[in-house]
């Protein structure tokens, strides 16, 4: 009975906090939640693919923007949050879906007020997606859904396997000088392409910075340096402009951040498009 | 030694400093090359990855850093002397702080991309500005205090505009770069900013560096100074826009770097006399040398985290600025 829920979580906000998390949690789980909110862009791209006509309720405003998210088109079909606590509580949902990383004080203050709170952690590889995934369709009540969707992954990440071009160098080059070095997502995509990362060489873990002299003297094959597709210029952007990297004579592909922001099945298309530049022949025009 | 000796030996000093300190910062770099193939790629007709680095890297990151060091020390030099107040200094004044904000405004509202020296000249307005309305708050003898507070007041004032104008940037990268606009870097700068901003910088040595003679006269006081001649307007119109348009040329690619030209001009000012004339090529190297070793230091001390330069200069001159402060209340009735 969806009814009965928030009256008892109050109850038990009354009596602690500690008491709330343990004693109300897993009598929530039992059933599949009705009006879910989602706050984190990555989240909201995983809830939009597994959620049930009618259960997701309202996604974060990124999920919207066609910059970040590749479900921009979906998500105008569900209300918009921007993370605030207050917003959240007059929707009052039956659950809601956070990052880790972002917007912690709400986390905490929304699950003061008692509600029922699921964080998930920024995924860093393959295995993450597929436990994450697995995960959403837990918590949503849709496991075959999840089940699916971490099927297509696999046959994907296979399709890739089978159809490696030859071994070339890739640098993954962000706005402010950022690469991924190895245990990020980006590394993993690049790995699963069939193809080497600079990063990685280097002895670059996580994600860090890539002077601009080293990116030089590695001088990769192909140059990631994702889209930019803001429409007001800022200083971040800068070293693209930089004499000393247009000089670069590797194959310089843009890869849209949306792709590769959030751990989902659209990471696939990221390799695909790194495969077909990896299978251009050398020296081919851009 | 006589007084005339010992000024040449300093600017030789001097001189050899910033020669020292600008090779260097040519052969410091995250890319491990030796000193001797690092100065021959310089010069050498190959286009490799490594001429390419020397020259399109380092090369543009020295000479900014000579350039704006110079720039910093000069205008401490001559503000100091044009105000007759030790604590003058394009950074308290203010004057880097709006020069930032007109850079800031100049970048983000996409102006510079459409127009190139829209850049040094929004920085230059901004830095105008600045000397203006401070020197309008403390009048032209206006005391330490007056000029210390107004400067204070159109810092934070365009302090807080860049911010407000980076934090309403639709691009969500501008918000973090707050930092570089009030601390500075010459990380990977290109010979684009040198071009853009060397011909400001150029005119506005031109304009503080023909001041020492006035400057010299000033020392006796303003009347005495205009009975020996000295164009009081004049001196003022070459000491508000020499410094705005170097000050202003060097924010505009590097960001508001503090204190150097607060502490040049006083470290050299003993070892040089008390004369103005012979302060001003003195502070312009002394500047230059600052800035080199605190950005060959920004990147020995932490290499790949773009420690800003500011930061460096702050941990000298904020300390100094103390004793400063604590020395000229004490000289107060």
């Amino acid at each position: 009975m969806a009814g009965s829920r928030h009256p008892s979580c109050a109850l038990c906000a009354g009596t602690a906090i500690a008491a709330l998390v343990t004693a109300c949690v897993p009598a929530l789980a039992a059933e599949a939640p009705k009006r879910v909110v989602s706050m984190n862009l990555c989240t909201d791209e995983m809830a939009m693919l597994i959620a049930g006509p009618g259960q997701l309720y309202s996604v974060s405003y990124l999920a919207s923007d066609p910059g970040s998210s590749v479900l921009a088109d979906q998500a105008g079909a569900y209300l918009v949050n921007h993370g605030l606590a207050e917003e959240i509580f007059l929707m009052q949902p039956d659950l809601v879906i956070a990052g880790t990383y972002t917007t912690r004080t709400t986390v905490a203050l929304l699950r003061r007020l008692g509600f029922r709170v699921e964080e998930f952690a920024p995924e860093n590889s393959f295995d993450d997606v597929r436990a994450n995934l697995k995960r959403m369709g837990d918590i949503l009540g849709r496991q075959q859904r999840a089940g699916e969707l971490v099927a297509e992954l696999d046959a994907g990440l296979a399709g890739l396997e089978a159809n490696k071009p030859p071994d070339k160098t890739v640098a993954l080059y962000y706005a402010n000088s950022y690469t991924s070095g190895s245990g990020t997502l980006a590394d993993a995509i690049v790995k699963a392409a069939g193809l080497t990362n600079i990063g990685d060489t280097l002895g670059l873990t996580g994600t860090a910075k890539l002077s601009l002299e080293l990116l030089l003297l590695a001088n990769p094959d192909i140059i990631v340096n994702g889209d930019s597709h803001y429409p007001k210029p800022a200083l971040a952007q800068e070293n693209f402009v930089h004499p000393a990297y247009q000089a670069l004579s590797g194959e310089k592909v843009a890869i849209p951040g949306k792709y590769t922001i959030c751990g989902a099945p659209f990471m696939l298309e990221a390799a695909r498009i790194l495969q077909d530049a990896a299978r251009k022949p050398e020296g081919a025009a851009p | 030694m006589s007084d005339l000796a010992r000024y040449r030996l300093v600017l030789a000093v001097l001189a050899l400093a910033t020669l020292i300190l600008f090779l260097l910062s040519l052969t410091v770099g995250p890319a491990a090359i030796g000193f001797g193939d690092s100065l021959s790629a310089l010069f050498s007709e190959k286009r490799d990855a490594i001429a390419l680095i020397m020259r399109e890297i380092r090369l543009p990151r020295a000479l900014l850093g000579l350039m704006i060091g110079a720039t910093l020390g000069l205008s401490g030099a001559v503000l100091q002397g044009w105000l007759r107040n030790p604590l003058a200094e394009p950074g308290l004044l203010g004057v880097s702080a709006s020069a930032s904000l007109g850079a800031v405004i100049a970048i983000y509202s996409g102006l510079s991309a459409a127009f190139a020296l829209g850049l040094p000249l929004a920085a230059l307005a901004g830095a105008v500005l600045a000397v203006l309305v401070v020197q309008a708050m403390a009048g032209l003898r206006g005391g330490a205090l007056t000029i210390i507070l107004s400067g204070v007041a159109v810092s934070a004032f365009a302090g807080a505009m860049t911010s407000l104008a980076l934090n309403l940037s639709p691009n969500p990268f501008a918000a973090l770069e707050i930092m570089f606009w009030m601390l500075g870097s010459l990380t990977d700068r290109s010979m684009t900013h040198v071009w853009l901003a060397a011909p400001f910088m150029l005119a506005g040595w031109a304009m503080l560096a023909s001041l020492g003679r006035s400057l010299d006269a000033l020392t006796l006081g303003n009347d005495a100074a205009v009975s020996m001649g000295v164009d009081v307007r004049r001196v003022q119109f070459l000491a508000v826009f020499g410094t705005a348009a170097s000050v202003g040329a060097a924010t505009a690619v590097a960001g508001a770097i503090g204190f150097v030209g607060l502490v040049v001009p006083h470290v050299l000012r003993p070892l040089v006399g008390a004369r103005p004339s012979r302060l001003l090529p003195a502070s312009a190297l002394g500047g230059a040398s600052m800035l080199l070793a605190a950005d060959i230091l920004v990147r020995i001390i932490a290499p790949g985290r773009d420690l800003k330069l500011g930061v460096l200069t702050a941990i000298v001159g904020a300390p100094f600025f103390l004793w400063l402060v604590y020395r000229t209340r004490r000289q107060l009735p």
